[in-house]
C-alpha cells in the first residue's frame, strides 16, 4: 500500500484505494488507481508465474519427440500399459462410490440437525471438521488393523481396492460439509420441511423432492471435490497397498516418466475442467431456478 | 423449537408442527429425533475415531499388550525422530508464511478484480484444484521443471549455456521441498483468505477516508486489525497443511525420511523389527498433539474473526 494523498483531503482521491471494483468511480483517483493496477498486474504476474511454469514444464515434458520435435506419443501410449487403465478405474469407481457414501451419510444428517434437532449441529460440524485435526498419514496407521481384519474375515469385498471410498469419504467430510452447509445456509430449510410434511409428505419425500433440489449448488460442490480428492489421493492408497491412479503414476513414473507426467497433467486438467464448470454454472448462492424460487419463502 | 411457551401466536411456532403432549412424551420423542443421527455417528465412529484411539492406546502399550512409557520415550530421544519432527516443523513454518504472503496477495489482486469476471472464476478453480494437488502429481511437476531433464535445467544448461543450475539435487533438500510445498500452499491460502477480503466493506474505506485517513492509515487502524485474525488463522490452517502433507515428499525423496510423515511411512512398512511395532504410532500421536494444538489456536482466532468478516 502506498502513502499518496496523506493531509490534503482535497487533493485526496477517494475511490483509487477500494477494496471491492467500482464501475461508477472512473473519474476519480486515477493516479492511485494507476498505481495499484500496476501493483495489482505485477503480483498477478509473479505468483502466476510461479504456478504456470511447472504446469507449462509438464506439457513440455510430456509432447517430448525424438530429436526435438514435438508429439503426443506419450498420450497416446497411457492406453498401452493396462495397469494405468485399471488404476484410473478403480479411482473413478471409488470416487463414484464416494460421492454417493458422503451424500447419503451427510445430506440426512445435516437436513435433520437443521430441521429437527439444531442443539446437534454444532457436534455434526465438529466431527466433520475432525479430519482437519488429523492427518491422513495417522489415519492410515489406525485403519491398518481394521482393513487387515476387515481383509482376512470379508473375502473378497474385504480385500477390495474399493473399501478405500470409506476413508475418503472421512477424508472429503470437512470441504463436503462447509459446501453443503454454505448450501443449507441460504434457504430456510426448517420452513421448506414444515411446509412438505404439511401438506402430507413423508420425511423422504420431503428430502429427496423438495429440499435436495434447493440445495443442489452446495451438493454439487460438494461432490466435485470429493471426486478432485479421490482421484489425487495417494497416501492411504499406497500404505495400504491398493493400486490407485496416484499409485500407478508414481510407480510407472520410474519406468516411463514421459507417460506419467503425461497421465498426471491429464489428471490436472480433468479436476480443473471439473472445478471450473462447478464455479461457472453452479455458484450456489444466489442462483436457482424459477421452481425453487416460488417454493421459496419471501425474505 | 422450545420457545412455544412464549409467543404462541408467533408464525414460526405455527410452523414449528404440531403441539406436543406431556413432559414424557416429549422426552420420548427427543430421543427418537436423534435417532436419525445414529449412522452419521457410527460410520465417524468407526473410521475415523476408532483408528484415532488405536493410535493413542497404541503409543501407550507394547506388542504384547502391556503398558509402556518406551514408545513416547524413544518419540523425544531417537534423534532420527527429533530431526524428523524439527525438520517438518521448520518446513510448515517456512511455507505457512511463504505461502500466505503469496497467496494473500494474489487473493488480494482477485478481490480487486470484477467479482463475476473470468479471472477470478478461474483462479478460484484452479486455486481448488492446485490445492489438492500436493503428492505425486506435484513431485512430477517440479522434477519436470528442475530435474535432470527439466524445462528450466535444459534452458540455462544448454540455451543459455550458463550451467547455473548443474545440480538438480537441491529439489530433494529441505529448501526445494519448501518451494515444492509452497506450490500447494498459496492456492489454498487464497481459497481460505478470499472470503475474508470480500467481507471488507467500501464502506469502511470510505469512513476512513472522509475522516481524512490516508490509504496508509486505513491499513493500520482498520484493514489490518481486521484481517489480522483471518490471516492468522489462515497462516495456521497451512502449517497444518504442511506439517501432515506425504505423498509430495514421499514421492520426491528417494533416500532416507528427513520428515515426520516419512518416518511414520517408513515405521509402518517395516512393521516386522521387533519391539519397534508401536513407535509409529507414538510418531503419529505426536503428529496429532501438535496439530490438534494448531486447530485449537485456529478456532480460538476464527471466533474471533468472524465477528466482522463472515
Amino acid at each position: 500500500m502506498t502513502g499518496i494523498g496523506q493531509g490534503d483531503l482535497g487533493a485526496v482521491a477517494p475511490g483509487g484505494g477500494a477494496l471491492i471494483a467500482r464501475p461508477t468511480g472512473a473519474g476519480r483517483g486515477r493516479r492511485r488507481s494507476r498505481l495499484q493496477t500496476s501493483g495489482r498486474i505485477a503480483i498477478l504476474v509473479l505468483v502466476f508465474g510461479y504456478l504456470v511454469l511447472p504446469l507449462f514444464a509438464m506439457l513440455e515434458f510430456s509432447t517430448r519427440g525424438d530429436y526435438g520435435a514435438r508429439n503426443l506419443q506419450s498420450y497416446a501410449a497411457i492406453l498401452d500399459y493396462p495397469d494405468v487403465v485399471d488404476g484410473i478405474l478403480t479411482s473413478l469407481e471409488i470416487a463414484v462410490l464416494t460421492v454417493f457414501g458422503m451424500l447419503l451419510l451427510l445430506v440426512p444428517t445435516m437436513i435433520w440437525t437443521v430441521v429437527r434437532v439444531p442443539r446437534m449441529r454444532r457436534v455434526v460440524e465438529f466431527l466433520c471438521l475432525l479430519p482437519l485435526a488429523i492427518p491422513a498419514i495417522v489415519i492410515v496407521v489406525g485403519i491398518a488393523p481394521i482393513y487387515r481384519f476387515m481383509g482376512q474375515n470379508l473375502g473378497v469385498f474385504g480385500a477390495s481396492p474399493l473399501t478405500l471410498a470409506f476413508i475418503d469419504i472421512i477424508l472429503v467430510l470437512p470441504y463436503a460439509y462447509r459446501a453443503i452447509d454454505s448450501g443449507i445456509r441460504t434457504v430456510d430449510v426448517a420452513t421448506l420441511a414444515d411446509a412438505s410434511r404439511s401438506l402430507g409428505a413423508g420425511w423422504p419425500r420431503t428430502m429427496l423432492q423438495v429440499i435436495v433440489p434447493n440445495i443442489r449448488g452446495g451438493i454439487l460442490s460438494a461432490s466435485v471435490l470429493a471426486v478432485a480428492l479421490v482421484l489425487g489421493e495417494y497416501t492411504i492408497s499406497s500404505l495400504l497397498s491398493f493400486n490407485t491412479l496416484q499409485v500407478v503414476i508414481y510407480l510407472l513414473g520410474k519406468r516411463d516418466p514421459f507417460v506419467s507426467v503425461a497421465v498426471s497433467l491429464a489428471a490436472l486438467v480433468f479436476a480443473f475442467m471439473l472445478l471450473y464448470v462447478i464455479t461457472r454454472f453452479a455458484p450456489g448462492a444466489g442462483e436457482r431456478t424459477d421452481r425453487a424460487v416460488e417454493e421459496e419463502p419471501a425474505s | 423449537m422450545t420457545a412455544s411457551a412464549t409467543a404462541p401466536a408467533s408464525p414460526e411456532v405455527t410452523a414449528a408442527g404440531p403441539a406436543t403432549g406431556g413432559a414424557g412424551s416429549r422426552r420420548l420423542r427427543g430421543a427418537r429425533n436423534y435417532l436419525p443421527l445414529v449412522p452419521f455417528h457410527a460410520y465417524v465412529g468407526l473410521f475415523l475415531i476408532l483408528p484415532t484411539l488405536i493410535v493413542a492406546v497404541g503409543a501407550f502399550t507394547t506388542v504384547d499388550g502391556g503398558l509402556t512409557l518406551d514408545n513416547i520415550r524413544r518419540m523425544f530421544t531417537d534423534d532420527v525422530f527429533v530431526s524428523a519432527f524439527t525438520k517438518s516443523i521448520q518446513l510448515a513454518v517456512i511455507t505457512a508464511i511463504l505461502g500466505a504472503i503469496f497467496g494473500g496477495m494474489l487473493a488480494w489482486a482477485i478481490v480487486r478484480g470484477d467479482p463475476n469476471g473470468q479471472l477470478r472464476q478461474v483462479v478460484i478453480a484452479a486455486s481448488g484444484v492446485l490445492a489438492q494437488f500436493g503428492g505425486v502429481m506435484l513431485a512430477f511437476a517440479f522434477l519436470a521443471t528442475f530435474g535432470f531433464n527439466g524445462l528450466v535445467t535444459i534452458f540455462f544448461n544448454e540455451w543459455l549455456q550458463l550451467g547455473v543450475l548443474p545440480d538438480p539435487s537441491w529439489l530433494y533438500s529441505l529448501a526445494g521441498l519448501a518451494v515444492v510445498y509452497t506450490y500447494f500452499q498459496i492456492p489454498l491460502m487464497v481459497i481460505v483468505f478470499l472470503p475474508s477480503l470480500d467481507g471488507m466493506r467500501q464502506e469502511w474505506y470510505d469512513a476512513s477516508e472522509s475522516l481524512g485517513g490516508s490509504s496508509w492509515a486505513f491499513w493500520r487502524n482498520v484493514g489490518g486489525p481486521i484481517l489480522a485474525p483471518s490471516f492468522l488463522g489462515a497462516l495456521l490452517l497451512l502449517f497444518t497443511n504442511a506439517f501432515s502433507a506425504y505423498a509430495t515428499a514421499a514421492a520426491l525423496v528417494s533416500q532416507g525420511s528427513p520428515l515426520i510423515t516419512l518416518q511414520i511411512a517408513s515405521q509402518m512398512r517395516s512393521e516386522v523389527v521387533l519391539g519397534q511395532e508401536n513407535v509409529g504410532k507414538a510418531l503419529a500421536l505426536g503428529m496429532i498433539v501438535v496439530v490438534s494444538l494448531a486447530m485449537t489456536l485456529y478456532a480460538l482466532i476464527q471466533r474471533r474473526a468472524s465477528r466482522w468478516v463472515q
